[in-house]
């Protein structure tokens, strides 16, 4: 057993016994970086000598007493998550050697319970994608099959713990960009509720949209991490003040008579039959443990694609108009005049898939297109809203799959921006509703990971943990990718 | 087609992006299949709906009138690929 | 045929908050280029803006104070524009719901009242500045960006450029009072843009609309729009018509002038800002704030005629800035003669500051050291036209009177003796005025009172000298 291979409470129960050190586990992890590292390309900065040093500290503080559930263990940073003195690229040439003089609210939280930072991840460019291709510097390989993607936007961090280079890893999800890459890669992933992780220093792609969230190994991981990263931040108006809960707490077996909605709309068109029937077998398993199963429906759900794509690429447009060149970031060379500067600059720092959003979006804001497109979309952003509070009227959770598809094939949908589009098409509308959702490993499903997706209420995560642990004790998912070699 | 060349090119230039003859043709085409797609809201009646901007209904968040520190110059222009005189530099503007 | 003006003002004013409005960054003026900056101003990746909640009572008390609506459910929005002063690429703002709406201001003109319509107040967040001095390139300081702004823009109630004026020296007098500007142009925490156009008298339908730039004083507005109104009217009336355009004020030349701006027309495409949520002023908010609200113009006028029994014309000249209002105050405190306090700032300081172009805070003169001064006057140590010669140079040294008056020997001629050997010689040297007198002409007093005068530098005690002279004439 490596150490490397060990979950997040695995590894406490040894650094707490001191029967190893945070310095062991962070070299353990360093080096399965280096061996699987040229196979997927998780990776855009690996940042070892701080890692050692973070790792001499934590064992400092566990020598001391001052310890806690995070301390020692080793973490991967998606590289839109701001980080004082490294680098965060956003896989943007644009910022391709943008250091942040600051750290994310997330990032402070973590150092300060000793967590060590062992590199950052790549991402689809300013989150946008769901492969990981979009990335101006690598293709993330998926883990399972190297000729496959990831998933996306957060494929890097996904791929990066499927492959165990770190512990656990931390994503955004603006449409499912934690989820859906949690579920090709076959490990878990949650985009908590808006406004239940600060966003403070996550690199705006979608504001109302984005959310920070853990990729772990496993469900009782999930909840260790945001009982870390969860709070109330002054800098950021739309975090919420509530008490924080203990999510651990909510690791029980027993979900007899909680209720399940399964939602017709989450097994429509383009679903593959191994995935249907993987979820339909997950479905038994909870109704096994004595969950109430019932049909739902959500009728708008549908329109929440259309509408996540007005919304955040409206959002986007403007959240990216501030890279110009002059205050950070890349600069043109060659250009006539100040316009012309702002053009040159924007269009070579920019990849296609940024530049369609930008596009797309300062289109529905534009005068005469606002009502049209942004008004309505937000029109819609409410019926979907409703629909939710509706069906959770007549359940506690609803479940389906994560993703339509298990793993595609690396450029199999990369000029066909709709096609990759509905790879996101059962996880946007968690995000248009700002609903917490986890992607746990349900199954394989032609050797490759299918993602069940539980979604709850606004700030009942608690109950989605519940649902999850008890799946996952039920269910155990032991499979681990082969394609990298030298697992467990 | 959803979207006219002509409105690409204006839309480019709110942007403020640059893109050769090829391209504007190339987006011509994808942005008409993604509005086109995007459509699809009109199926829906919307007329008496409140649109949604903030998904949790908070309000009056503030902070007190408090100075702190700002951060230092250095670490302020650390990243800007051209400076002078502790400024930020950009192409001569004519006003 | 005969044309009339159809002016709208919008104006700029920067809130006397201690922080930004949307990070802890001081708002001082000055200070090294780029040291009042933090990631959040910067609008460095990943920073998310936090509104100062003075920011929104400064603009609930301003438009309270203009008799305006105070919305009870207000959003911010992104105006979205590319310029290097705007660090994010879009302004913080507020578009179709502003804090504050539909309130007046009533302005004098040739004696009679006239209520300019106030459409809305916002909140909004200031840009940075650029230099220009730099020969290859502009330079960009950003201590500026992030300052807190109102924006109030007027109705297109004003016909001329008198009612114009009238209406920002009331308006700056409102902010001041309110406490929530300092309105100081050459800072630049007062900005005005205006809008103007003609029309025929009697039409309904509005002219073309010019909107005029770089107006850096009332004054440079009033004679702006006096220009630019006379050139509408040439250009009709020459069968030409008016083009809609941005015309920049050239101080130097008296004359409007286009500028050369970009062809392409604005599109601001103002969404609500997703980092921001709404905030919602309750009726006991507002009420709250309207207690903090401070004397208004006309109260402390009508105070200002009872308590201290000043003359109407007095109190209105006094009140019609706060800051010569609480300077009076404060010397009023110290000197139990108010009227004569307001002589002195509706005399010689008025006419002082006028000529330099100062405020009265702008002034070294304290209300302390013009209490000392009057109290000179009245223990005779120095005369009254003596006085204006100190205050002169307090107004231009800031040196305390005693000192002026110690350094200069400018105390006054008491000593009976010596002034009356003064006298005997002035008698002496001027017959023929001597004999006047005494054939009844009165006017000849006071001339020999003036060469008294003139030989002692005004320092004679003119009570002194009065008495010592007819005694003398009469012997």
């Amino acid at each position: 057993m490596e150490l490397y291979s060990l979950t997040i409470h695995e590894l406490r129960e040894l650094l707490k016994k001191r029967e190893v050190s945070a310095l062991e586990v962070t070299k353990s992890y360093l080096e399965r970086i280096k061996e699987v590292e040229p196979k997927i390309d998780a990776l855009i900065t690996i940042t070892e000598d701080f890692a050692l040093q973070r790792a001499k500290e934590a064992d400092e503080k566990i020598k001391n007493g001052e310890d806690t559930d995070l301390t020692g263990i080793p973490v991967i940073i998606k590289d839109n998550i701001s980080t004082e003195g490294i680098k965060t690229t956003c896989s943007s040439k644009m910022l391709e050697n943008y250091i942040p003089p600051y750290n994310a609210t997330v990032v402070e939280k973590l150092l300060e319970e000793g967590v060590i930072i062992l590199g950052k991840s790549n991402l689809d460019e300013f989150a946008m994608g769901s492969s990981t291709e979009n990335s101006a510097f690598k293709t993330t390989k998926n883990p399972w099959d190297l000729s496959r993607v990831p998933g996306g936007s957060s494929g890097g961090s996904a791929a990066a713990i499927a492959a165990d280079e770190a512990a656990f890893a931390l994503g955004s999800d603006t449409g499912g960009s934690i989820r859906q890459p949690a579920s090709l890669c076959g490990v878990v992933g949650m985009k908590p509720t808006y406004g239940l992780v600060s966003r403070y220093g996550l690199v705006a792609f979608a504001s109302s949209l984005d959310q920070i969230g853990p990729f772990t190994k496993d469900v009782t991981d999930c909840a260790i991490v945001l009982n870390t990263i969860i709070g109330h931040d002054s800098k950021d108006s739309t975090s919420l003040k509530i008490d924080k809960p203990d999510y651990t707490s909510y690791l029980k077996e027993d979900i007899k008579g909680l209720r399940i909605g399964v939602a017709k709309e989450f097994f429509g068109e383009g679903i593959e039959e191994g995935v249907k029937e993987t979820v339909q077998e997950s479905i038994k398993v909870l109704q096994d443990l004595g969950a109430e199963i019932i049909d739902i429906s959500i009728p708008y759900v549908e329109y929440a694609l259309p509408a996540y794509y007005i919304i955040a690429s409206a959002e986007a447009s403007s959240n990216l108009a501030r890279y110009d060149g002059i205050r950070y970031g890349h600069i043109a060379e060659k250009y006539e005049d100040l316009i012309d500067m702002y053009m040159v600059t924007r269009s070579e720092g920019f990849g296609k898939e940024v530049k369609r959003r930008i596009m797309l979006g300062t289109y529905a804001l534009s005068s005469g297109y606002y009502d049209a497109y942004y008004k309505k979309a937000l029109k819609v952003r409410t019926l979907i809203k409703n629909d939710f509070e509706k069906a959770f009227e007549k359940c506690d959770v609803i479940i389906g799959p994560t993703s339509p598809t298990v793993a595609f094939k690396i450029g199999e949908r990369a000029n066909d921006p709709l096609a990759m589009y509905l790879a996101d098409i059962y996880t946007v509308s968690v995000n248009i509703a700002g609903l917490p959702g986890i992607s746990i490993p349900c199954g394989l499903s032609d050797g490759l990971p299918v993602g069940l997706q539980i979604i709850g209420r606004h700030f009942d995560e608690g109950k989605i943990l519940n649902v999850a642990y008890a799946f996952e004790q039920a269910n155990k998912f032991n499979a681990k990718p082969q394609a990298i070699g030298g697992a467990r | 087609m959803a979207i006219s060349r002509s409105e690409v090119e204006h839309v480019a230039k709110l942007a403020r992006l640059k893109f050769s003859q090829e391209e504007i043709e190339e987006f011509t085409v994808q942005l008409s299949k993604i509005i086109d797609y995007v459509n699809k809201l009109n199926e829906l009646d919307t007329e008496n709906v409140e649109p949604t901007a903030h998904i949790v209904p908070i309000h009056n968040v503030f902070r007190e009138d408090e100075v702190k520190p700002s951060m230092d110059r250095d670490k302020i222009l650390m990243n800007a690929p051209y400076k002078e005189n502790g400024c930020f530099k950009v192409p001569k503007i004519i006003e | 045929m005969k044309y009339e003006a159809v002016i709208g003002l919008e104006v700029h004013a920067e809130l006397l908050t201690e922080s930004k409005i949307f990070c802890s960054c001081t708002t001082k003026f000055g200070g090294e280029p780029n040291t009042h900056v933090c990631p959040v101003c910067l609008g460095l990746p990943g920073t998310l803006p936090v509104l100062n909640k003075k920011v929104v009572e400064y603009a609930v008390r301003a438009g309270l104070a203009l008799n305006c609506t105070i919305a009870n459910f207000s959003k911010m929005d992104r105006k979205n524009y590319f310029y290097p002063d705007l660090p994010k690429a879009y302004q913080i703002s507020q578009y179709d719901l502003p804090l504050c709406s539909n309130g007046y201001v009533e302005i004098e003109v040739d004696g009679k009242v006239k209520k300019i319509g106030i459409k809305r107040i916002h909140i909004e967040e200031d840009a940075g500045k650029l230099l220009h001095e730099n020969t290859d390139g502009s330079l960009v300081d950003y201590n500026r960006a992030g300052v807190p702004l109102i924006e109030i823009v007027s109705e297109p109630d004003m016909t001329t450029p008198e009612e114009a004026y009238q209406y920002l020296t009331k308006l700056k007098n409102i902010l001041e009072y309110t406490e929530v500007s300092d309105c100081k142009m050459q800072e630049g925490s007062l900005r005005v843009d205006t809008n103007v156009s003609v029309r025929p008298v009697g039409s309904t339908e509005l002219g073309t609309k010019i909107e005029l730039k770089n107006l850096n004083s009332f004054r440079a507005v009033q004679k702006a729009l006096e220009y630019e109104i006379k050139r509408q009217i040439k250009v009709l009336e020459e069968g030409g018509t008016i083009v809609q355009e941005t015309r920049r004020w050239n101080e130097s030349k008296g004359i409007t002038e286009p500028m050369r701006t970009k062809e392409e027309a604005h599109d601001y495409r103002y969404f609500p800002e997703p980092d921001l949520v709404p905030i919602i002023v309750t009726d006991e908010w507002k009420e709250e704030i309207r207690k903090s609200l401070p004397e208004m113009p006309h109260h402390k006028r009508e105070r200002f005629i009872a308590e201290y029994g000043l003359p109407e014309y007095d109190a209105k000249i006094i009140t019609s800035s706060k800051k010569m209002a609480d300077f009076f105050e404060k010397c009023v405190l110290e000197y139990d003669s108010p009227k004569t306090v307001s002589n002195w700032l509706m005399g010689e300081f008025s006419r002082l500051m006028n000529e330099t172009g100062k405020e009265i805070d702008e002034v070294p003169v304290t209300p302390q050291m013009l209490v000392k001064l009057l109290k000179l006057i009245d223990n005779g140590v120095i005369s009254g036209s003596i006085a204006k010669t100190v205050f002169e140079e307090m107004f231009g040294t800031g040196k305390e009177p005693e000192v002026i008056v110690e350094e200069k020997g400018l105390k006054q001629i008491a000593n009976e003796n010596e002034l009356r050997e003064i006298i005997k010689k002035v008698i002496v040297e001027n017959p023929k005025s001597v004999e006047d007198y005494k054939n009844g002409k009165e006017k000849a007093m006071g001339f020999l009172v003036g060469q008294v005068m003139k030989a002692t530098k005004g320092k004679a005690n003119p009570q002194l000298t009065n008495q010592i002279l007819k005694e003398e004439l009469s012997k």
